[in-house]
């Protein structure tokens, strides 16, 4: 059971339960949906940019607790960072997922990011936390799908 | 009660089914999955292989390998006798009338797309319908739908009530001129409601409209007579009824199979080759291309032969018996709701729990070493249809026992507890 209160810690449960920024945003400048196939889930992410600045940023849809609570960690993470500031994020955040049992997650680098670090040891469930990073992606460049296949 | 209700939940006397020595012939049953006793309730995905099944796998290979139908040497006229052999095995399985109707073929998937490629193709035109349910998995949806794009055809689908029942009346007036081809599931892999196919069938012949049966969730559990049913083609997987993967079976009536264009081009089913012009062989050899999963159709026919011996009446008796406990036992968890409560229903139990998504349950469950399927089950629009994106699901199988369901419930309530905090 332990691996599973790592999974599943205060926090995840938490953003599960009550999700931030879950709303859409009416003035945003890019959105994508982020569908997962495997299980159907899907999550909406929205943007709105002032130049290279996240000003604001959300998420709708329907999900796991694993890609609710990373998908609400994401939007607190990133607003009103700069758009090199959130691909350097997306990029560590990736790393923390694909390192082995052993790593020792920075909670200083991650905040309460390194919450969903337990995800690494759960192979099946690394799409559901990648699910709205990925969706952010696309939604920045551009596209209006995109899918965790 | 008698003396075995000590370690099993169903006594000799109530199923004629003794559960602890059937177990004992499933070798991955003794596995520990993270140091827990393995619970495996996802047979509607795939069910596990009795020793027999194993054992004539690796007989084949040691023993009797060589390709079929051409080789004029010892070996490969035992194996393409065991091969016929195994035809004529299915087709008393399902009590089709000759075993020529027997095509052997990768799984149901492929079976319905054979059937959409060659018979849909003589029988669908622009303007023409094809009739489905609401509870179709995904493979007996989108072939209909890439032969209803290529023809101008359209799909119609038939409703379900909130049981998950068909509504048989409105399918009699769905039946009309246009209708070309009716395809059904006989069980839903996803809710497990069992379908009148026999019934179905005679309104649809009433009209001349022949049926497709997707029987990939019912062979395992119940006999399926083709003269009984009397459907048009019937489809089956040899993996969800104890056999390997990559074997399936596709039975037809003679009249439609006679007329039917090949599927796939190659060897083995052909009469003569010349650059100008083919002949092809009669069915089945017709449809039945390259060299086939010859292994596989062996073994299938010992995965026949074991469920024969268990017996399906008490198969599915037995299987009844389970469902009927678990719906009781699950139905006193806070919380959770079922999905699919069709009277008839054969070996599946859906549920949703209260803010808890199906993944999260599975991943909670597997770490007690319990495997469910989550997720839409590949039958989106059924889910839809509930208002879900998808469910938890529990399937059973004939090594399956009370005490299983117990130890999921049990599982299931500490989920509950957990989200609740």
């Amino acid at each position: 059971m332990n691996e599973l209160f790592d999974l599943y810690q205060e926090i995840i449960l938490d953003h599960n339960r009550r999700p931030r920024n879950f709303r859409p945003l009416e003035d945003h400048t890019c959105s994508a949906d982020g569908y997962n196939p495997i299980c159907g889930d899907s999550i909406k992410v929205f943007v709105k940019l002032e130049g290279e600045n996240i000003e604001d940023i959300s998420f709708q849809g329907e999900g796991c607790a694993i890609s609710k609570a990373s998908a609400s960690l994401m939007t607190v993470d990133l607003k009103g960072k700069t758009l090199a500031e959130a691909q350097e994020e997306f990029k560590s955040f990736l790393a923390m997922l694909s390192e082995d049992e052993d790593f020792e997650v920075d909670f200083l680098e991650f905040g309460d990011l390194a919450s969903l670090s337990g995800v690494r040891r759960f192979p099946a469930r690394i799409k559901c936390a990648t699910l709205a990073w990925h969706a952010l992606e696309a939604a920045l460049q551009g596209n209006e799908q995109t899918t965790t296949e | 009660m008698t003396q075995s209700s000590q370690t099993t939940a169903f006594d000799s006397q109530e199923t004629s089914l003794d559960v602890v020595t059937l177990r004992a012939r499933f070798p991955i049953l003794a596995k520990r999955i993270r140091g827990n006793p393995f619970v495996y309730f996802d047979n509607a995905a795939t069910t596990q292989k009795p020793q027999s099944v194993i054992d004539a796998l690796n007989r084949y290979y040691t023993d009797q390998n060589a390709n079929i139908h051409r080789g004029i040497h010892y070996l490969s006229e035992q194996a393409t006798e065991i091969y016929e052999e195994a035809r004529r095995r299915a087709a008393r399985f399902i009590n089709a009338p000759s075993e020529r109707q027997v095509i052997f073929v990768r799984g149901t998937t492929e079976g319905i797309n054979l059937i959409a490629q060659t018979f849909g193709r003589q029988k669908v035109n622009s303007g023409d319908e094809i009739l489905i349910s609401t509870l179709e998995h995904h493979s007996n949806i989108v072939p209909w739908q890439l032969l209803a794009e290529e023809r101008g055809a359209s799909i119609k689908v038939i409703p379900i009530d909130d049981r998950g029942v068909l509504d048989f009346d409105a399918y009699v007036k769905m039946l009309n001129d246009r209708t070309r081809i009716v395809a059904l599931s006989h069980v839903s892999n996803a809710i497990g409601t069992v379908v009148p196919i026999a019934e179905m069938c005679k309104e649809a012949h009433r009209k001349g409209i022949p049926v497709v049966v997707d029987g990939a969730q019912s062979a395992p559990h119940m006999k399926v007579d083709m003269q009984a049913l009397d459907c048009d083609f019937f489809v089956f997987s040899g993996h969800k009824m104890f056999g390997p993967t990559g074997i399936g079976i596709v039975y037809g009536k003679d009249k439609w199979l006679c007329d039917m264009p090949p599927y796939e081009g190659g060897g083995g089913m052909i009469q003569s080759v010349t650059f100008e012009k083919t002949t092809f062989l009669d069915y089945p050899g017709r449809f039945e291309a390259g060299t086939p999963n010859i292994a596989g159709a062996i073994v299938l026919a010992t995965a026949m032969d074991f469920i024969e011996s268990v017996g399906l009446d008490n198969i599915a008796a037995y299987e009844n018996g389970l469902l009927d406990y678990a719906t009781e036992i699950f139905s006193q968890i806070d919380g959770l709701r079922i999905i699919g409560t069709a009277p008839d229903k054969a070996a599946v139990l859906s549920f949703i729990l209260n803010d808890v998504h199906p993944h999260d349950i599975s991943t909670f469950l597997d770490q007690d070493g319990i495997a469910i399927r989550a997720g839409h089950h590949c039958a989106q629009p059924l889910m839809k249809r509930f208002g879900v994106t998808g469910t938890a699901r529990a399937s059973f199988s004939i090594y399956n026992t009370k005490e299983e369901i117990d130890l999921v419930a049990e599982s299931l309530q500490k989920i509950v507890n957990f989200f609740k905090r």
